[in-house]
């Protein structure tokens, strides 16, 4: 298939790929053509000298029989690889056959398979040779099917997880809902990713295969002389290491290159045929291998999505002036956000995805660090700047410079005046320690409260976001908690320290529709509380619209428009408006076509020139496409960045506006932007 | 134009004492031609109910009837499902042409290009470029990849058409475009369908009538429009209370009473 | 064994968990379906030793006793191995000595099999554990320390010098790093000892060339899960309660990575038991490596049973102080679980 072909190709260009490449080709190269060439030699006895070293007629010296050891271990290479591949081929084959067998025997009979077959991959693969060696007896036969078998449980399990893993997707079950035959499901969607996986794990095995073989050799159970592989020459040659140290080194060289030309192509294939490393199971480096993989899908999956947001305050709490932040790469999510908010005052951020509204969150909160660049004209938290003191260490500019703190000021200023709510409450809290313990470290570090003190505080607070029985609740760990309350103890970590200003990122996006109601009502009530600032961020229009005091529209990085919460109804940024448009509500006509945005959201890496929005505007023209709007007050708390205000308000689009019959190919770039 | 008719239908997962019932003895009718909304919260049982009707899992009671028969596993599947997760529900290595060629029926009858014919025919239907077929799944938009579902589940020329959150996972400005199309699409094939959704808004504007599922049991049914105006059940009420409604604010809980976890149906994540 | 780690690390569960249950339950039921495997296990092991003596081709006292010796003698011995019994019998016999400790007797020495695995077993335990606490003493401040050190793309030419370095070192087997070992410091340094056991010095090469793969390999992990850790949302709220960067990594994140590296010490563990049968070959160590490979070779299968017994007991058990410590360190695993 073409697609298999373009895959090679990407193994072999990439230089691990390559170079593997040709290491294995050679070590294979040898193993079918040094026999044929250098077989005399190698077995010729040159009786004058014995157990000599290396000289000028034998490089690497010679053994008791003075036969000439560079060339027996260029020789062994096709009894070791040659075993090594045969042993890899019965334990793929007993493993398939294993594998399937619970699809084939039924309910009982699979289950006995399953069991035992779980029992034998609890052993590491040696013993497992081990104890079949000692059964099949001791020469190259016995060792070879004692590796062969060794490595069919391994084999016989990574098939039934593949097949199971595979026939657990969705697309599986639409195709046996479409009338998808068993057969069919099997070869046409089941194998193919079998296949991959099968092929990688095949050369990995290969690899530990020969050295097992080489251990077993080396061992005196594997290959007995008069042949000798590369093991049986490094059992023979350790004995006179001391005086002639090459006899052994010689061969465990050849032992370890060849491993690991195998080895290391068979990761060059696992990246050129996509095979997930979490897949690659076999062997005995295998499981370790895997476990390694899927430390680093999880450790992937958990970055957090890059979608900038701003937060604009003007007045006395938050003051954020021309915020910017870049990742490299050229990728800008935010670019120029101002905005300020007042105590007591709640701002709602609504963007969709790539807007970049969480992203502003993150970077006002000084919890962005790494590969993003943060800047702004002003960045200010109760009139102390933010910005300056960004590094550990890195102390105030000098005294005098008012609002300049010390790094570990900062932390402890954070700490204290802002508090943070975040989307996920499961992944949010750790998972290892107990709720209120993790409540009381923002006690215990900030407000020098001792354990007990801390421990109570903690109580209380859980108590204060209607939490019943809380003493109970925070000796439990956050699974125990329901994913309201787990909300609910979020806020009040949030809160432990009296802070000033509440940012909350998607608190509610996961929640069911009442428990959101329940877990908004108590924000607010906290809000009131303690007088406190709430930057609100959300991608619900709605919610933002009930709980916040003024909007603020975000789209590809900018703020587009920003409003009271009152006046949404009277909005007049073309997004804002398409976007209120667009939402379904209880009172939205049945008869009429549900309003939509052509076009794609803005993906931040390939931004137009221009207006943004213009690809997906009704009322763009050449103006839009060539200059972006500025934010632009109208003095009466209304601000809207757009050309053609009038225009919108007056609902007259210049001609030639038309929609294509896909609404969602109307010229945007292709972007990757469902709501995550 | 046929009927769905679930009958006394219980579904449990697991065993013994630890046995979770995840629909309980449910009664629901899917009228020829008819929109029914199904909704409720995590935990109420709707999307279990949608893979007994398609038969990815068995009910422990009860059963599910088409015209009155039992649903037909075999030959003709005039019962299709589109799923909630636009990346899961096509195969990656297949294109969206391939997928959608798949689900024809009448294999061997049919001749490879046939199919493939009947492949264009579907994804133009379904509003989408005629490039489309031969683009895999990662090239497409989520918005997209739900078009193409919908034209597999509408290759098998099915009667009655089950879709499970199918715009739960799409941007807002998108899910109007695929509720459009369902819409359309319905009432031009006169397709039967039960359409499960936690969104009550969405649900209004798709649904002739509507169920409320809580914890495993359908608690209300009627015409949509009864059920959405004026609810009978007390759980109804409450769904309805906490919808999000613009022009409207949440405001501080005036005193601690109601808003405490107890007394209140256990609430969860949404699926 | 891999039933919780996979459970553990398929991540939080998303339905609504609401009343917690109580405490005693999760923890009588997961002790009885643990050891419920063990059993099985355990009796899949001895019934995998009994059977050795049975599948081998050929009379396996004769070949043990050699051509040479008398038929007389043979059959004596044949009796005494009770091996004239019709077989269920001979595995029930088998199944009450091994759980009384009656492992049988050596065909060629006479010795009971007991003895000669006491007095070889300690060298074995030795070895195996000094080498496992040095990996470990190696790899965690190692990986926590680059784990934090790499963090967000810093320092990619450390993180590509160790990345290399540990696939290289892994890729070598124990036993031909131990030769490698022996050529360097006994052959050309002279420095070390390179056979038996006697005295401390003896041990540090053994030691060193079982312990560098599995210390490299950890370190490895190791990193990989404090990235992972570091990454997490509960870190991000960590440092957004302003805790300092050190109680972050050692209160937040290292229990975290190391309650996921807990099935891979299993598993290295397990694999150094299986890599001293290599490494006692090498350096003459006198444990129960070097005894089953000659006693292999000589045919004595009560020896080679007893040992194949030994060698699985200790995988069984490890298996199991990986799931109970993972059941205790990660609270998510007992309520999985039911």
């Amino acid at each position: 298939m073409a697609r298999r072909r373009q895959h090679l190709g990407r193994v072999l260009r990439t230089p691990l790929g390559i170079s593997s490449a040709i290491l294995l080709a050679v070590v294979l190269l040898l193993a079918v053509f040094a026999p044929v060439l250098w077989t005399s030699k190698a077995n010729a006895i040159d009786v004058v000298s014995l157990l000599q070293g290396p000289s000028a007629r034998h490089w690497l010296g010679t053994n008791q029989l003075g036969q000439d050891i560079f060339y027996r271990v260029l020789v062994a290479s096709r009894l070791s690889v040659g075993l090594a591949l045969a042993a890899t081929a019965i334990g793929v084959g007993c493993g398939l056959v294993l594998g399937t067998a619970p699809l084939v025997l039924g309910r009982a009979a699979g289950r006995l398979i399953t069991s035992v077959i779980n029992v034998a991959v609890a052993f590491p693969a040696l013993l497992l040779a081990l104890f079949f060696a000692i059964i099949f007896g001791v020469g190259a036969q016995g060792a070879l099917l004692a590796i062969g078998f060794a490595s069919a449980p391994a084999f016989a399990r990574l098939v039934r997880t593949l097949s199971a893993s595979v026939a657990g997707l969705d697309y599986i079950a639409a195709a046996r809902i479409a009338g998808v035959s068993r057969l069919r499901l099997l070869t046409r969607h089941v194998l193919p990713n079998i296949r991959e996986t099968l092929i990688v794990n095949a050369t990995m095995a290969a690899g530990d295969a020969l050295l097992s073989f080489a251990g077993l050799s080396f061992l005196g159970l594997g290959v007995q002389a008069p042949s000798y592989d590369w093991g049986q020459l490094l059992n023979d040659g350790l004995q006179g290491i001391y005086t002639r140290p090459a006899g052994a080194l010689a061969p465990g060289v050849a032992v370890v290159v060849a491993g690991l030309a195998f080895n290391l192509f068979g990761e060059a294939l696992a990246v050129g045929l996509g095979v997930s490393a979490q897949n690659i199971q076999v062997g005995t480096l295998g499981k370790l291998r895997s476990a390694l993989a899927a430390a680093a899908t999880r450790s992937r999956a958990a970055e957090p999505p890059p979608s900038p947001s701003e937060t604009a305050g003007a007045g006395r709490v938050l003051v954020v002036s021309n915020l910017r932040v870049s990742f490299p790469g050229n990728v800008h999510p935010v670019r120029g956000v101002s905005f300020s908010l007042d105590r007591g005052e709640a701002v709602g951020v609504v963007g969709e995805s790539g807007s970049g509204k969480s992203l502003t969150a993150l970077a006002v909160s000084r919890l962005l660090e790494d590969a993003a660049v943060v800047t702004a004209d002003r960045l200010e938290f109760l009139g102390r700047d933010l910005l300056r003191t960004a590094g550990p260490g890195r102390g105030g500019a000098g005294p005098g410079t008012a609002g300049v703190m010390s790094g570990r000021e900062l932390r402890r200023f954070l700490g204290t005046s802002a508090g943070l709510i975040f989307q996920d409450p499961m992944t949010s809290f750790n998972p290892v320690k107990r709720v209120g313990a993790q409540l009381a470290e923002v006690a215990a570090e900030h407000h020098g409260l001792s354990r007990r003190q801390a421990a109570g505080r903690a109580v209380d607070r859980l108590r204060a976001v209607r939490i019943p029985r809380p003493e109970h609740r925070a000796r439990q760990f956050p699974h125990e908690l329901s994913g309201g309350m787990r909300q609910r103890a979020m806020i009040g970590m949030s809160v432990m320290g009296e802070p000033a200003l509440v940012i909350a990122d998607e608190p509610t996006t996961a929640l069911d529709v009442t428990v959101q109601r329940q877990v908004l009502r108590l924000l607010k009530s906290i809000q009131a509380a303690g007088d406190m600032a709430l930057l609100f961020i959300s991608h619900d229009i709605t919610v933002v619209g009930q709980v916040c005091d003024r909007v603020l529209v975000m789209y590809a990085g900018k703020i587009v428009e920003n409003l009271p919460a009152g006046g949404l109804a009277d909005a007049r940024h073309p997004y804002t408006r398409a976007l209120l448009a667009s939402v379904p509500s209880m009172e939205t006509s049945r008869e009429l076509p549900l309003a939509v945005i052509p076009g794609r959201p803005a993906d931040p890496a390939s931004l137009p020139a221009g207006c943004a929005f213009a690809p997906r505007c009704a009322f763009a023209d050449a103006r839009c496409r060539e200059a972006d709007p500025a934010l632009v007050a109208d003095g009466a708390g209304h601000a809207v960045a757009c050309w053609h205000v009038d225009r919108v308000l007056a609902d007259d689009p210049p001609p030639a506006a038309a929609l294509t019959a896909d609404p969602e190919s109307a010229g945007a770039a292709p972007v990757s932007g469902e709501r995550a | 134009m046929s009927e769905l008719r679930f009958e006394q239908v219980t579904v449990r997962y697991g065993s013994g004492r630890h046995a979770h019932v995840a629909a309980d003895a449910v009664d629901l009718v899917v009228p020829p031609g008819h929109v029914v909304g199904l909704v409720g919260e995590s935990g109420s049982g709707k999307s279990t109910l949608a893979r007994a009707a398609v038969g990815l899992v068995a009910p422990a009671a009860g059963q599910i009837l088409l015209d009155g028969r039992p649903v037909p596993r075999r030959g003709r599947r005039p019962l299709q499902m589109v799923f909630q997760d636009p990346y899961a529900s096509l195969d990656p290595r297949m294109t969206a042409g391939e997928s959608v060629a798949e689900a024809v029926p009448g294999r061997g009858r049919v001749s490879g290009s046939g199919r493939r014919a009947e492949a264009a025919r579907l994804t133009d239907l379904v509003g989408l470029p005629p490039g489309t077929v031969d683009k895999f799944p990662a090239e497409l938009s989520g918005g997209q990849r739900q078009r193409v579902a919908l034209a597999r589940a509408l290759a098998g020329r099915p009667d009655v058409i089950i879709a499970d959150e199918i715009t739960s996972a799409l941007d807002v400005s998108t899910q109007g475009a695929v509720l459009n199309l369902v819409r359309e699409l319905q009432r031009e094939l006169r397709l039967s369908m039960l359409f499960i959704s936690h969104n009550l808004a969405v649900v209004r504007y798709v649904a002739d009538y509507v169920a409320v599922m809580y914890q495993g049991r359908i608690v209300e049914h009627g015409p949509a429009e009864r059920v959405l105006l004026d609810p009978g059940q007390a759980y109804t009420r409450q769904l309805l209370a906490a919808v999000p409604r613009a022009g409207t604010r949440i405001d501080a809980a005036a005193d601690g009473g109601d808003d405490e976890e107890t007394g209140q149906p256990p609430g969860g994540s949404v699926t | 064994m891999t039933e919780i780690s996979q459970a553990a690390a398929a991540g939080p569960l998303t339905a609504a968990a609401g009343p917690a249950p109580r405490s005693a339950n999760p923890w009588l039921r997961f002790g009885a379906r643990r050891l419920g495997q063990l059993l099985v296990s355990a009796l899949v092991l001895i019934t995998a030793s009994f059977l050795i003596i049975h599948l081998v081709p050929g009379d396996p006292v004769r070949a043990a006793l050699g051509l040479n010796a008398s038929q007389q003698v043979v059959d004596a011995r044949r009796a005494q191995l009770g091996l004239n019994n019709p077989l269920w019998l001979q595995y029930v016999d088998y199944l009450r000595n091994v759980f009384t400790g009656r492992f049988g007797t050596s065909i060629t020495s006479g010795l009971p099999v007991s003895q000669v695995i006491g007095q070889r077993l300690p060298a074995t335990l030795e070895l195996a554990g000094y080498s496992f606490l040095v990996a470990i003493a190696v790899a965690v401040p190692l990986g926590l320390t680059l784990g934090v050190a790499t963090r967000g793309g810093r320092r990619r030419g450390a993180e590509l010098a160790f990345t290399s370095v540990s696939i290289l070192l892994a890729a070598i087997p124990g036993f031909l790093l131990s030769v490698g070992l022996v050529y360097v410091f006994g052959v050309t340094l002279h420095w070390l000892p390179v056979a038996g056991q006697s005295g401390f010095s003896s041990y540090i090469l053994p030691v060193a060339s079982m312990a560098v793969g599995p210390a490299v390999v950890l370190a490895r992990i190791l990193r990989i899960e404090v990235l992972s850790a570091l990454r997490a949302d509960y870190v991000r709220t960590a440092r957004a309660k302003r805790l300092p960067a050190w109680k972050v990594y050692l209160l937040h994140v290292l229990p975290n990575a190391l309650t996921a590296t807990l099935t891979i010490c299993g598993l290295l563990l397990a694999a150094m038991i299986a890599g001293t049968v290599l490494v006692e070959n090498v350096f003459a160590w006198p444990g129960l490596g070097s005894t089953i490979v000659a006693s292999i070779i000589a045919k004595d299968y009560p020896v080679v049973q007893g040992i194949v017994l030994v060698y699985g007991t200790g995988v069984l058990l490890i298996n199991l102080i990986v799931d109970v410590a993972l059941a205790l360190l990660d609270p998510r695993s007992t309520i999985r679980e039911s």
